[in-house]
């Protein structure tokens, strides 16, 4: 069974076993707009909570992104850095960004729901 | 200070536009579609800017006015045949460019197109430069609306007819439901396309109309990709008070006549540099890969030496890859040159390139 929850950084986190995989949100991608370059962290890489672990750049401006709990990235989705706009397309989906095996699952508990993010979201772009 | 809306501003908001502060105006950044989409359009379609916020002033005066804004701006005046347009500057007595802009011969005088936030400051100096001799008007009365890409001229002649009789940089005046219009053949996209300038209360409707004739409203975010895809320069990034039309790569914008004769606000400094050349000079940068080199950016040489700085860099939606400009060191301004490019503490790979990226589109020869 799988958990999947999200970060006031816009990111979302699906967790199967100790893996994580970890992505932007849709709202992410709207705020964003059209995504045309991605940086991914290197696979083998220690990253720690709410540390930068790549970059998006839009048309307007660079983004970092944040990883949402601490791990080590086990495997990179390379099909996002050839084709960015793939982000755009399928961003909670195909578009992940990189999988960690993650250090502490306790971790999880300190980040938000669907329906907390969703709200979230709302009051953030309001 | 209150900021101020174009007559469009309804329109942009029916058109759920995403608004950004610009010069002090409300505009819009980009509609529902997004940049790149907005991009392609007008590369493939046809594109309206709504540059309202851009100045449009009027100077009327006869061969006195020719005489004395030949002294202002390196240009043969003289020779401007009547609704013909040219390219310039106005500099300071350093050369350095308070702003970039558009002249056009009109009847009893000229057209002067400028920058939104260099307006106020080029109609005081120009008033002071010609010693208030003649009527100026900073015409805020009149919105400004382009329509750019290769089927604008189809839809804009369906509303205008005869504006496709006009030839690349020239205009004449149009009429339209009583409405007096003027339409340039110019743009800031590479593309084929027109400026029309006509009164507020009539902006809004005539937009409407190339809307309904297929043309879709471009935000400022498109206009910048599509500007520097050619290889156009921004006030504020590649141009300023601290840049010369020389460094700025633009000489081709500076008549040889003039240069000979001299006697233009900044005309030693430019003749000074045509002969014995600059130290930095603005070029074309193509990164290697996708990344993006944004301004401010630093540029090396292969020896790690530090030789310029990015002015302008984006992602180029018809290019398809990342694309730039900046100023070098002129030692290293030759086409092919290696660079590389500080991004997030890592230098990545770049050459330096002709411009423009995309080429353009204009048309010349109508008649």
């Amino acid at each position: 069974m799988s958990e999947v929850k999200f970060s006031k950084e816009h990111e979302w986190i699906k967790l199967e076993g100790d893996i994580a995989t970890i992505g932007i949100t849709k709202h992410a991608t709207e705020m964003l707009g059209d995504i045309v370059f991605t940086e991914l962290p290197e696979k083998g890489s220690k990253v720690e909570k709410d540390g930068t672990a790549g970059v998006v750049e839009s048309t307007k401006a660079a983004s970092d992104v944040y990883t949402p709990v601490s791990g080590e990235v086990v495997d990179l989705n390379q099909s996002i850095v050839d084709d960015p706009s793939k982000i755009n397309q399928d961003p909670e989906n195909s578009a992940w960004f990189f999988k960690l095996k993650i250090k502490d699952k306790s971790e999880m508990d300190t980040l938000m729901n669907k329906d907390e993010y969703d709200k979230f979201a709302k009051e953030s772009s309001a | 200070m209150d900021t101020k809306k174009t007559s469009l501003y309804q329109l942009h908001q029916d058109s759920k536009a995403k608004f950004v502060e610009f010069a002090g105006y409300q505009m819009p950044i980009q509609y529902s579609e997004g940049i790149v989409e907005e991009h392609r359009f007008t590369r493939n379609h046809s594109g309206i800017f709504d540059v309202s916020h851009m100045g449009q002033l009027f100077i009327y005066g006869q061969e006195d006015l020719v005489d004395d804004l030949e002294k202002v701006f390196p240009l043969d005046l003289k020779n401007l045949k009547l609704n013909h347009s040219k390219y310039s500057f106005l500099m300071s007595d350093n050369a350095g460019i308070y702003d970039d802009l558009i002249i056009t011969k009109i009847k009893d005088g000229f057209l002067i197109i400028l920058n939104a936030a260099c307006k106020e400051n080029d109609f005081k100096i120009l008033k002071a430069l010609l010693n208030d001799k003649y009527k100026m008007i900073l015409d805020e009365e009149r919105s400004l609306i382009a329509i750019q890409g290769p089927k604008s001229v189809q839809i804009l002649k369906s509303v205008i007819q005869g504006v496709e009789n006009l030839n690349f940089m020239s205009g004449n005046w149009f009429t339209l439901d009583d409405h007096n219009i003027y339409v340039t053949r110019s743009g800031y996209t590479g593309e084929d396309g027109f400026e029309v300038s006509l009164t507020n209360e009539f902006a809004d409707g005539f937009t409407r109309r190339l809307i309904d004739k297929g043309a879709k409203l471009i935000g400022l975010g498109a206009r910048d990709t599509l500007r520097l895809e050619a290889g156009l320069c921004l006030y504020g990034h590649e141009l300023s008070k601290d840049k010369t039309p020389v460094e700025a790569n633009l000489k081709w914008a500076i008549s040889k006549e003039r240069i000979l004769k001299g006697n233009f606000i900044g005309s030693d400094i430019i003749a000074k540099q045509l002969t014995n050349g600059v130290s930095k000079i603005r070029v074309g940068i193509k990164p290697e890969g996708r990344i993006i080199a944004r301004e401010k950016t630093k540029i090396y040489n292969v020896s790690d030496l530090e030789i310029g700085e990015i002015t302008s860099g984006t992602f180029g939606p018809s290019v398809n890859g990342p694309v730039a400009m900046g100023y070098v060191e002129n030692e290293f301004s030759k086409k092919n040159t290696k660079i590389f490019l500080e991004v997030r503490g890592k230098k990545h790979p770049a050459t330096i390139c002709s411009l423009p990226f995309y080429k353009k589109n204009y048309v010349k020869g109508v008649n």
